[in-house]
């Protein structure tokens, strides 16, 4: 009886040995088999007639079964029969050190979908190592690099052609072929599809020929067009074609099976793995080759972990955000980032100041602008970051939209740090103390109590909101810091009843600055607000800017920069939001495994070292064409 | 004995409703839309987000009317089916709780057992023996009274980074996939033993001390002055004690058993450990009603039923509960 615990805990812990080692889902193996063929002929004599085409048939079989199929034929056909003798090896078990790149950062939990069309679910890697879209984009260099589509054109005003590459191929062997883009983009047309609203301006795609698709339009929005183009991944229709429709929208899609340099492994509560598809069309047709045989991305572990697995070289590329990075990189411990010194991280996004202009004061232009001249964004910078982030350019645009910036509109209207400005400008346009608090009262005499929101958790930008908010309280404005729970603040600032709030969602990288304002002003302002223009800023005319810009063609830059310098001068004008500072791509390796990766030295490759969702497709698929396993 | 157990089940089956019920909702009365948390995450374009969020809201049924969801809630209950993760989407409730809780038992179910054993051992030597009642007692308080997370960051710190000789995360390296074979289960077993050690040095702390300080009571209750007046051996004396004071910790057992399904929290943030207690919170944090619900109805069976144990090894146990009963039906 007392032996009995101790019995049962041993008795656990075999049995929980044992279903670990039960894999969670049965993976076919077939990689990594030595193949030996047989090619038996066989020499068919048919008498019966009529049968339209000669066949040349080659059955695959996995088992040692030699088999020979007798195909109908009208006349005598030399025929091959192959039969693959698959002999039983044990799976690959363990991943070689120097073949296996560890990494970590896109994943927040344990991966539990491989469907290219839940972009909120997919496990890392999805799009762009298994699924591949028809281009990559460049950020760094402003290009689109054929991926899957050889070219793409207007061949007209509202007409668009792509040619796809010949010789691609499925990882299960099918040739990849106009059907599949077409049957991809059809998919849009069911309304659970992310691209569903595609559909309100193209008209049709259709196939030209097998290696042809012609997409016409009936409103062109050609900068949106440029961005599905390298944002959606193409599906294969020979294997979803008989799926339902739930099938297609809820389906976790396990085994994910695509056109891209990985295929599937295994997963588990804590990791993801890829192995290295050795089919890859793009060895073949671009003679490039991913060097790392497997990729484990681990599930983000705290911050603590992450840093202790990078230190120790268990995570090789990490994308996690980790205070005190800079400290390291400096340090000697064999960490390196983007550039050795401040900024340290490309830029990837823009946090904006939200104000909510449905309320007193924010709805007085002279307020909001008084807040951008109390805010110290340096010290936010230096303090709070260390540095791995930089001040925003007034306009908010991503230093690689730097082209975009009409300099002397933000020369004219921009911003800085100045509180002098800010109390200036407060007691100019009548905001006063009145009732010697030694906080302003508004001009019609109304107490000013303001919160400013942001994540419970979010450590970096809780402290950031204490900056912010003390720079408000020394020119007097009675702001606090607040700290509801995401679900909370994503509440308060999608249904409009925050004051204040930070906020950085829809300002990410891309092919356009139009996604960046298409976010900012969002439009039409409606009860919730779930993607952009928290403060519901109201103002047809930049509506209308964002929606010319959206029609002009992508390679229009000097129209691009005009529509921006048109929608620039308003908001620097109005301030509905001010962008304060640049969130980075972050991103830390450590070099004892792999090498040349990419970074801002000399002769080091310039692509993004990223494994968040979309940037396998903004070059950091490249990367790993030319990381080089340490010898 | 029949009218005893149909009283504490009909007692159980109200306490199991009500439970399932706030358990419902409270989720609910949490502010935000899970839906919305969910598809924050996607990046979208601002019409698309629209018009999906009405599709998961219609999906997930949660434009019903409240009462209808509650319905809906039972039916789906009774057939077995705990809906599907909004935060793990598409993945059901039903396949989170089961792949993420093998991990919590393997971890759990060995430290809480084996530090029972060795602290109530521990517990009642010390209680008669000056020399480990002055060291192993205030060992026992310090390390209880240490704030878990301190003590298990500092063990991952110092035998994982500084020693090197623990991994410091994952339930087993990160180059391995799971296969029956010696180098498998030997690295399971040392990404298993800082977890385990720290559960068990905290637990084990409680256990000790709860032990002796009950021995001590015992040794000093009327019954065992009178066996001792009676010249009954120590020995004996001893037994009964012992006897006596296992019957609160044998609920505490019980009751640390039934939470297991909770997962434990802290060594899951501390050593990157999967299992439940992380996904329980990022459920919460993500307003997943769906895998909140699972996790705690699991929770309440597991509650629920480790008291009913505990009434049941009560009757074996402790001959007063058996006088008790056969009193009461007389």
């Amino acid at each position: 009886m007392r032996k009995l615990p101790v019995f049962l805990s041993l008795l656990m812990v075999l049995s929980l040995v044992l279903s670990a080692c039960a894999a969670p889902t049965p993976v076919v193996i077939e990689k990594e088999v030595p193949v030996e063929k047989e090619v038996v002929k066989t020499i068919v004599v048919e008498k019966e007639k009529l049968v339209e085409k000669p066949v040349v048939q080659t059955v695959v079989v996995e088992k040692e079964v030699p088999v020979e199929r007798v195909v109908k034929e009208t006349v005598v056909v030399e025929k091959e029969v192959v039969v693959e003798v698959t002999p039983e090896v044990p799976t690959v078990v363990t991943y070689p050190r120097n073949e296996t790149l560890y990494t970590s950062g896109k994943q927040w939990g344990p991966p539990t979908s491989w469907n290219p069309i839940q972009p909120w679910a997919y496990a890392m890697g999805t799009i762009g190592l298994c699924y591949e879209t028809l281009f990559l984009y460049d950020p760094l260099k402003n290009e689109y690099i054929p991926w899957l589509a050889e070219s793409g054109e207007w061949v007209s005003d509202k007409v668009y052609e792509v040619k796809l590459r010949e010789g691609v191929t499925w990882s299960d062997g099918e040739p990849f072929t106009a059907d599949d883009v077409v049957f991809t983009f059809e998919l849009g047309k069911m309304e659970a599809v992310y691209y569903h609203t595609l559909w309100d301006w193209l008209e049709s795609a259709e196939k030209v020929d097998d290696y042809t698709v012609k997409f016409t339009f009936t409103e062109p929005l050609y900068q949106e067009w440029g961005n599905l183009l390298y944002s959606m991944a193409m599906v294969p229709k020979h294997l979803w074609e008989d799926r339902t429709e739930e099938e297609i929208t809820t389906g976790d899609n396990l085994p994910p099976l695509g056109t891209g340099a990985y295929l599937y492994e295994t997963h588990s509560e804590d990791r993801m793995v890829w192995v290295r598809n050795e089919d890859w069309w793009a060895t073949k047709l671009l003679g490039l080759k991913v060097a790392p045989k497997y990729i484990v991305d681990i599930v983000n572990p705290s911050n603590n972990v992450a840093l202790g697995l990078v230190l120790k070289g268990e995570i090789d590329l990490s994308n996690n955000f980790l205070p005190g990075i800079n400290t390291l990189v400096k340090g000697g411990y064999g960490i390196s980032t983007w550039y050795p010194e401040p900024p340290y991280m490309l830029a990837a996004n823009t946090a904006f100041l939200f104000m909510n202009l449905t309320k007193k004061p924010m709805d007085d232009p002279a307020f909001r602008r008084a807040m951008a001249y109390a805010v110290d964004v340096n010290q936010i910078v230096n303090v709070v970051y260390g540095n791995i982030v930089q001040a925003a350019d007034p306009s908010g645009l991503l230093p690689v939209w730097s082209q975009y910036i009409d300099q002397e509109v933000v020369d004219e209207l921009g911003f800085s740090y100045d509180p002098d400005k800010a109390k200036e400008i407060l007691a100019e346009a009548g905001y006063k103390d009145v009732d010697g608090d030694g906080f302003v009262e508004a001009p019609d005499g109304s107490k000013i109590e303001l919160k400013i929101i942001v994540p419970f958790g979010w450590t970096d930008w809780m402290e950031s909101i204490k900056v912010i908010a003390n720079g408000a309280q020394a020119v007097e404005i009675n702001l606090q810091p607040d700290f509801p729970d995401f679900g909370g603040y994503w509440d308060q600032l999608t249904g409009g009843t925050f004051d204040m709030a930070i906020n950085n969602f829809g300002s990410n990288l891309s092919n356009t600055p139009w996604t960046f304002y298409d976010w900012l002003f969002q439009t039409p302002i409606t009860d919730q607000m779930t993607n952009g223009n928290f403060g519901r800023y109201d103002n047809p005319e930049v509506f209308d800017l964002v929606v010319q810009l959206d029609k002009t063609p992508v390679e229009d830059i000097e129209g691009m920069k005009e529509v921006i310098s048109k929608i620039q001068r308003i908001q620097l004008t109005d301030m509905p939001a001010i962008p304060f500072w640049y969130n980075g791509l972050w991103a830390q390796w450590n070099s004892t495994y792999w090498t040349n990766w990419p970074s801002a030295a000399e002769g080091a490759p310039k692509y993004l070292p990223c494994t968040w969702n979309g940037y396998w497709n903004m070059t950091a698929l490249l990367m790993l064409t030319e990381l080089k396993p340490v010898e | 004995m029949r009218r005893y157990f149909s009283r504490k089940l009909l007692i159980y089956a109200l306490t199991f409703f009500l439970a399932v019920t706030i358990d419902w909702l409270i989720p609910r009365f949490m502010p935000g839309n899970p839906v919305q948390t969910m598809l924050s995450r996607a990046a979208l374009r601002a019409e698309a987000a629209k018009v999906l969020q009405s599709y998961y809201i219609r999906a997930f049924g949660l434009d019903l009317p409240l009462w209808q969801q509650y319905l809906n809630f039972w039916k789906a209950l009774f057939h077995g089916d705990f809906g599907i993760s909004i935060f793990l989407f598409p993945k059901p409730v039903i396949r989170v709780i089961m792949n993420a809780v093998p991990y919590d038992m393997f971890l759990l179910i060995p430290a809480i057992l084996l530090s029972w054993i060795a602290g109530n051992r521990v517990g009642a030597i010390a209680a008669r023996t000056k020399w480990l009642d002055n060291t192993v007692l205030p060992l026992g308080y310090i390390l209880t009274a240490t704030p878990y997370m301190w003590l298990a960051i500092v063990l991952a710190w110092a035998l994982g980074i500084v020693l090197g000789i623990f991994p410091i995360a994952g339930a087993y390296s990160f180059a391995l996939r799971p296969h029956l074979s010696w180098t498998f289960i030997k690295d399971l077993l040392w990404h298993w033993f800082l977890p385990f050690a720290s559960l068990f040095l905290v637990m084990f702390g409680g256990w000790a001390i709860g032990m002796r300080n009950m021995i001590i009571y015992e040794l000093e209750a009327d019954y065992s002055r009178y066996l001792e007046a009676l010249g009954a051996p120590q020995r004996l004396i001893r037994k009964y004690a012992f006897r006596n004071a296992m019957l609160p910790q044998i609920t505490g057992l019980a009751l640390q058993l039934g939470v297991i399904v909770a997962g434990a929290l802290a060594t899951e943030i501390v050593f990157s450990y999967p299992g439940i207690g992380y996904l329980i919170l990022q459920a919460v944090q993500n307003q997943d009603y769906f895998l909140i619900q699972g996790c705690f109805l699991f929770i309440i069976v597991g509650v629920l039923l480790a008291n009913f144990a505990i009434d049941i090894v009560y009757i074996l146990v402790d001959p007063r509960t058996r006088l008790g009963m056969t009193g009461e039906a007389a």
